[in-house]
């Protein structure tokens, strides 16, 4: 049985120390060892986008990085990007349109968003559909999301 | 669905990790972006002793252009490439096909080297390799040695790599003024692997193509290089009758599995509309990011 | 302002027809949702599930020695182990005459009869843990010869699943109504056509979770559910396990997506809860993804062979149907697998007038994944079988598919109406909706464009489909035939010291927004602002014993149930002010919270006020009067069995036809639902189910190979609908309240995904008609279509 491999990471501005199981993955980690449970695990094959988090200012699937790998890492999730306001315009467009249901996808919706508006501030409906293409909703036939991320570009 | 319990190491140096390649030898992969392997693990269609992190090795990262030369550090990312002024303007046919590869999510992970190393036949970046003779930098314990795109890929997920060889970097050479790509790809959905795909590369002079070269994906087990077609497209002026002589060139070229997503038969026709697109798009090409 | 008994709907400060947000999406925005793998227990072990590699095979022996001497492992057990504590179930019910299924266990015994069927259940420390063990479980099997087509399930040469029963037939049903023969004998067109709907599943983001905690000391089971139907599920547990109702308590958290998927019985789930009670521990079982593909419930799958009838001038005189499905090996419980199949052949030809119907049903197991509800059962057959011959039958004699909708579908002053198969539609607004939906649409321009560009190799087409969703159900649906599942909903209004209400319901939430709605419902009553109301729900130890969420319920039996425990509340509330203030009651009212003079609106005194002398100084009021600030009330449907309400979508394709590739311009949707609660949350309802529809029409299929394989179980390999395909939906509606309740709400759950997929299909084969192509098959892939074009080479 392999052991445990000792990491150290920023978590939504903490540091945080742990010893981790090679195999866990990092959005295991922070749903079970550190109790963040904002990020969901919805298919834990790279496809559905529920896991969306940042690692080092990236946007990626937490699903698809081991936890040993954020090691020294900058890790950021949908509570910490909350709690400092990086997703406000987001959410606040998001609730005036219903963008969500059951709210499973949201968080990695909103992370996904946020990073398209980050590289461009006035996407066409088009780009929102493209850029959001890696993110699943099941619920609310994406059409009210994409309403919403215009809104939020759209608002100073 | 957890990984199965394995060993890990993160080597700091290419010398260290391909010490531990060695001595470990079929009982290791290498785990580099993470996008194809993650997946496999996760689902225990893989069961590795020991994972070797090539994460660490920052000489494996990085797009440099020198000479006519471009080397593509194997731990580049995708959206590395697809950032670089390098790539598009001396390797155009990469920048154009990594828009096809997956979502933003996991072009922010999943690198070159780990595409062409993995070998699935349904990706891009082989095919683009194979159309543009790239040649792989492979590092292993007696040194570098080169092989072209041609011999690297050998089967499904099967490439030139000894289990003790680590694939380093890709080598293409800049796109001469009078050399044009072409790249097309039908997939059901945004993102997805195509049902069918095509990177092409030729010398263009007028409506003439010269050393053509087709290299169809999702089609076989490997990049498929259509020659017949090729030949049949090469050194003439292009008519619709040579391009659908080449159309129909590729019932020989050609032979595409069934699967869920497409039968042979359908995956044949859309082969064929690839390539009339691909040829047009050759002729008159539409410059990079003014098309889907 | 007029005195009680006033209208809800026309106070000033009515939230009934208003878009306010919702209220508890704040926290999921946040990440601050609780979802069921979200909650922390102690001492908590996980669960994981061996699953039969073998579409049919037998199990001649199992090997857990292994197993069991794995790292972290508490127990590993099988279908006998948990056999002793669960009692088997049945998937029948006796107002499906005939219908057979044979007992069903948590895990399989002896033999297994779908690849996916949980075989040994192994829990850990951890679920990495369990699934190790589990790869040291040897089973040996026994392969059996699988039954994967239900075309020939029937054939004497198949082999039969359960020999107890002589075939593979569960159900049969046959309807006739008129004199269908003759109708055809007169008709001047007989349109025929054979129409194939894949098998697909609800692919919830989140996927079927729960933790089942039980307490040895009190001899108490909570369970902690993903799940719709709560109360149901509390039923379920009590019985099957050798308990009381009073002994189970089940807990709703955040539901991540349901659909109809989540109130089936499933045998890991009975496994999960008995493990609990073997271990007096608490026991999480979280399906993953691969597992939810071969285990979740699927749906649709069926061949139906249609006929119908027209006259010269366009009159549709008859549908005749034959419809084929296939079930998997058993019949679901407890709301069975053969509703799908009688919904499906009873909605048929709906919105139209025609007199003369036939119809056959045949229902047959099979080894595959068990198939049942899911949203909008049947419906989406029926309307894809409908309107694809409506347009054929348009086709046939030169008319345009609107003009011949317009000439064949009931009419205002038809209603109320029987139709053929015996259902009974109070009003419906067929054509309204119609003449809406032309207008959005601009289908004249539309046209012309169409023309226009077919002389440029350009193929676009437009589909329309009228539809009719069978809505607030009653006991008709599932209690008269013995099933424990209630029709009726409950809820529990109390106002607080604060002067705020609490309403604790028995409908639940899974995103649609139902507390929302209640809270308008209920704060439009009473007279008080929205945020004054908190809606909880989802807990049975908790909210009031009720139906829950499914058949589009929420709106209609549930909204209705608060609107009468607000009123109850309202009086009590004006009963007290009245006492305090030495008034009528009658002539008071509550607005915004305050009480008021009902005449003139003079403020008398706030809510607040109002409860503090109810709870801390009721010696002030006179010794006979005793205030009531809780009420509880109760509402089913009475009058009729269920609700029907109507609208119509339409599709704007391209269809490439080189490639088969088709790419989805527009899509419309006019619906009547009755009143509109909360309009927003009605436009996502149906958005929703629209696209939920567009994927059973483009992408979403269930692939099994002759063995019984299910091919495409991951979410890389089962296309799901992505933002990047799907197009904007606009949505419209026409409002026909029902009479049978105050609120007059129908509901809206089903109405998008019940005529999507015609839609898309009639859009498709419009495209196609000038190439004289026509595809009979959905999901509609890019090899169908190229089939169908005659582009593929031998």
């Amino acid at each position: 049985m392999p052991g445990t491999i000792p990491i150290a990471l920023t978590v939504n501005g903490a540091p945080v120390s742990r010893a981790v199981e090679p195999r866990l993955n990092l959005v295991d980690f922070l749903r079970i060892d550190l109790g963040l449970t904002g990020t969901h695990v919805g298919c834990e094959h790279g496809v559905c986008g529920a896991c969306t988090l940042l690692l080092d200012g990236d946007m990626v699937r937490g699903c698809l990085v081991l936890a040993v790998q954020a090691d020294g890492a900058v890790v950021e999730t949908i509570e910490g990007l909350s709690e400092r306001g990086a997703l406000r315009r987001l959410q606040d467009a998001f609730l005036a349109r219903n963008a969500l249901q059951c709210g499973f996808c949201t968080p990695g919706m909103l992370i996904a968003a946020a990073a398209l508006l980050a590289q461009d501030p006035a996407p066409s409906r088009d780009a929102i559909r493209a850029h959001l293409s890696g993110n699943y909703c099941r619920c609310t036939g994406y059409h009210a999301i994409i309403d919403a991320v215009e809104a939020a570009a759209a608002k100073p | 669905m957890k990984p199965p319990s394995f060993d890990y190491v993160r080597p700091r140096s290419l010398s260290e990790a391909l010490g531990i390649l060695a001595a470990r030898g079929d009982g290791a992969r290498l785990l580099a972006g993470g996008q194809s392997l993650m997946p496999a693990l996760n689902m225990r269609l893989l069961s590795p002793e020991l994972v070797v992190d090539i994460g660490g090795l920052d000489d494996l990262r990085g797009i440099v252009e020198r000479d006519g030369l471009v080397r593509i550090g194997a731990l580049t990312r995708h959206v590395d490439l697809q950032r670089s002024a390098i790539v598009v303007r001396h390797v155009p046919l990469l920048a154009v096909a990594i828009d096809h590869v997956a979502h933003p999510a996991i072009r922010n992970r999943g690198t070159i080297g780990g595409s062409i190393a993995f070998a699935d036949p349904a990706a891009e970046l082989p095919a683009c390799a194979v159309a543009l003779q790239a040649r792989m930098i492979v590092a292993g314990m007696a040194g570098t040695r080169i092989v072209p795109a041609d011999e690297f890929f050998l089967g499904i997920y099967e490439t030139a790599l000894g289990p003790d060889e680590i694939l380093v970097a890709l080598e293409f050479d800049a796109v001469g003024p009078d050399q044009r790509s072409a790249f097309a790809e039908l997939a059901r959905r945004r993102g997805d692997y195509a049902l069918v795909g095509l990177a092409a590369h030729a010398r263009v002079d007028a409506d003439r193509l010269d050393e053509v070269r087709l290299v169809y994906f999702s089609i076989g087990p490997t990049p498929v290089r259509a020659r017949t077609a090729e030949a049949l497209l090469t050194g003439r002026p292009l008519t619709r009758d040579t391009v659908t002589a080449a159309q129909a060139a590729l019932a020989a070229d050609l032979d595409p599995p069934a699967d869920t997503q497409a039968s042979s038969a359908a995956r044949r026709q859309m082969a064929r509309v690839l390539l009339a697109r691909v040829v047009m798009e050759l002729l008159d090409p539409v410059p990079i990011g003014a098309g889907g | 302002m007029t005195a009680p008994p006033f209208s809800p709907f026309d106070r000033p400060n009515s939230y009934i027809g208003r878009s306010v947000p919702r209220p508890n999406a704040r926290r999921l925005l946040a990440g601050r949702g609780q979802f069921t793998d979200d909650v922390q227990f102690a001492r908590l072990t996980h669960v994981a599930f061996l699953r039969s590699p073998h579409a049919h095979a037998r199990i001649r022996g199992l090997d857990l020695n292994a197993a069991k001497a794995a790292p972290g492992v508490i127990v590993i057990a099988t279908g006998a182990d948990l056999a002793r504590l669960c009692r088997p179930w049945v998937g029948t019910l006796t107002h499906f005459a005939g219908l057979k299924s044979p007992p069903q266990y948590p895990l399989a015994i002896d033999r297994v009869v779908w690849r996916g069927e949980p075989v040994v259940a192994a829990v850990a420390a951890t679920r990495a843990l369990a699934e190790d063990a589990l790869e040291l479980v040897v089973v040996d099997w026994e392969e059996l010869p699988a039954v994967a087509d239900m075309e020939t399930a029937l054939d004497p040469a198949t082999s039969v699943i359960h020999p107890e029963f002589g075939d593979n037939k569960a159900f049969s049903l046959h309807l006739e109504s008129g004199a269908v023969d003759q109708a055809f004998a007169a008709a001047h067109q007989v349109i025929e056509a054979e129409w194939h709907f894949g098998r697909h599943t609800a692919v919830s983001l989140e996927p079927r979770t729960m933790v089942a905690q039980f307490d040895p000391s009190e001899q108490r089971l909570t369970v902690f559910q993903s799940t719709q139907t709560p109360y149901q599920m509390q039923d379920v547990y009590a019985r099957h396990l050798g308990l009381s109702d009073a002994q189970v308590r089940v807990v709703a958290k955040d539901v991540g997506g349901s659909f109809g998927m989540k109130l089936h019985v499933y045998g890991d789930e009975m496994a999960t809860a008995a493990l609990s009670m073997m271990l007096g521990r608490p026991v999480k079982f979280v399906a993953d993804r691969l597992e939810s593909f071969v285990s979740d419930i699927h749906a649709r799958d069926h061949r139906v062979k249609a006929r119908v009838a027209v006259t010269a001038d366009g009159e549709i005189t008859a549908f005749a149907v034959d419809d084929l499905t296939g079930i998997g090996p058993f019949s679901a419980y407890p709301r069975t697998s053969a509703v799908e199949g009688n919904q499906v052949i009873r909605l048929i030809g709906g919105p139209y007038r025609h007199r003369h119907y036939r119809a056959d049903l045949k229902v047959v197991f099979q080894n595959k994944n068990i198939m049942s509800q899911y949203r909008a059962v049947g419906h989406p057959i029926a309307c894809a079988v409908t309107e694809a011959m409506v347009d054929l039958a348009a086709a046939s004699v030169g008319l345009d598919p609107v003009e011949l909708r317009r000439r064949n579908m009931l009419t205002d002053d038809m209603y109320p109406y029987t139709s053929p198969t015996g259902f009974v539609f109070e009003r419906l607004s067929h054509h309204q909706c119609l003449d809406r939906l032309v207008g959005h649409m601009d289908y004249e321009s539309l046209r012309a464009e169409q023309e226009r560009l077919r002389r440029h190799g350009v193929f676009r087409g437009i589909g329309i489909a009228a539809y009719i969703e069978i809505t607030n159900p009653g006991p008709a649906f599932y209690g008269v035939g013995g099933a424990r599942i209630s029709a009726q909903d409950g809820c529990i209004l109390k106002l607080e010291p604060s002067g705020q209400v609490r309403c604790l319901v028995s409908v639940t939430e899974q995103g649609q927004g139902t507390e929302t709605a209640m809270a308008q419902v209920a704060a439009s009553v009473l007279g008080i602002p929205l945020d004054a109301v908190r809606v909880v729900t989802g807990d049975t130890e908790v909210t009031p014993h009720g139906g829950a969420t499914w058949a589009s319920r929420g709106a209609g039996i549930g909204g209705e149930t608060v609107l009468r425990a607000a009123r109850a509340l309202r009086d009590n509330i004006l009963a007290l002010a009245g006492t305090i203030l030495q008034a009528h009651a009658d002539t008071l009212d509550i607005r915004d919270g305050l009480i008021v003079d009902a005449d003139g609106g003079r403020e008398r005194m706030a809510l607040a006020e109002l409860a503090r002398i109810a709870f801390f100084r009721p010696d002030t009021l006179p010794p006979d009067f005793q205030p009531e600030m809780t009420v509880a009330r109760h509402h089913v449907p009475r009058g009729q069995p269920f609700a029907f309400t109507n609208g119509i979508q339409a599709a704007h394709v391209e269809v490439e036809i080189e490639t088969g590739f088709i790419k989805l311009l527009k899509h419309w949707v006019v619906d009547d639902c009755g009143r509109v609660i909360n309009p927003q949350l009605v436009d996502e309802q149906i958005r929703g189910g629209v696209v939920q529809g567009i994927g059973a029409a483009l992408f979403e299929e269930c692939i099994y190979g002759a063995d019984g394989q299910m091919q495409n179980g991951t979410l890389a390999d089962y296309l799901v609908p992505m933002a990047g395909e799907m197009p904007d939906i606009v949505v419209d509606h026409v409002s026909t309240p029902t009479v049978y309740s105050e609120l007059g709400a129908k509901g809206v759950g089903e109405a998008g995904t019940a005529a999507s997929a015609a839609a898309v299909l009639n859009a498709v084969n419009d495209a196609l008609r000038p190439l004289g192509a026509r595809v009979t098959t959905i999901p509609l892939t890019p090899d169908r279509v190229l089939a169908a074009l005659g582009k593929l080479d031998a």
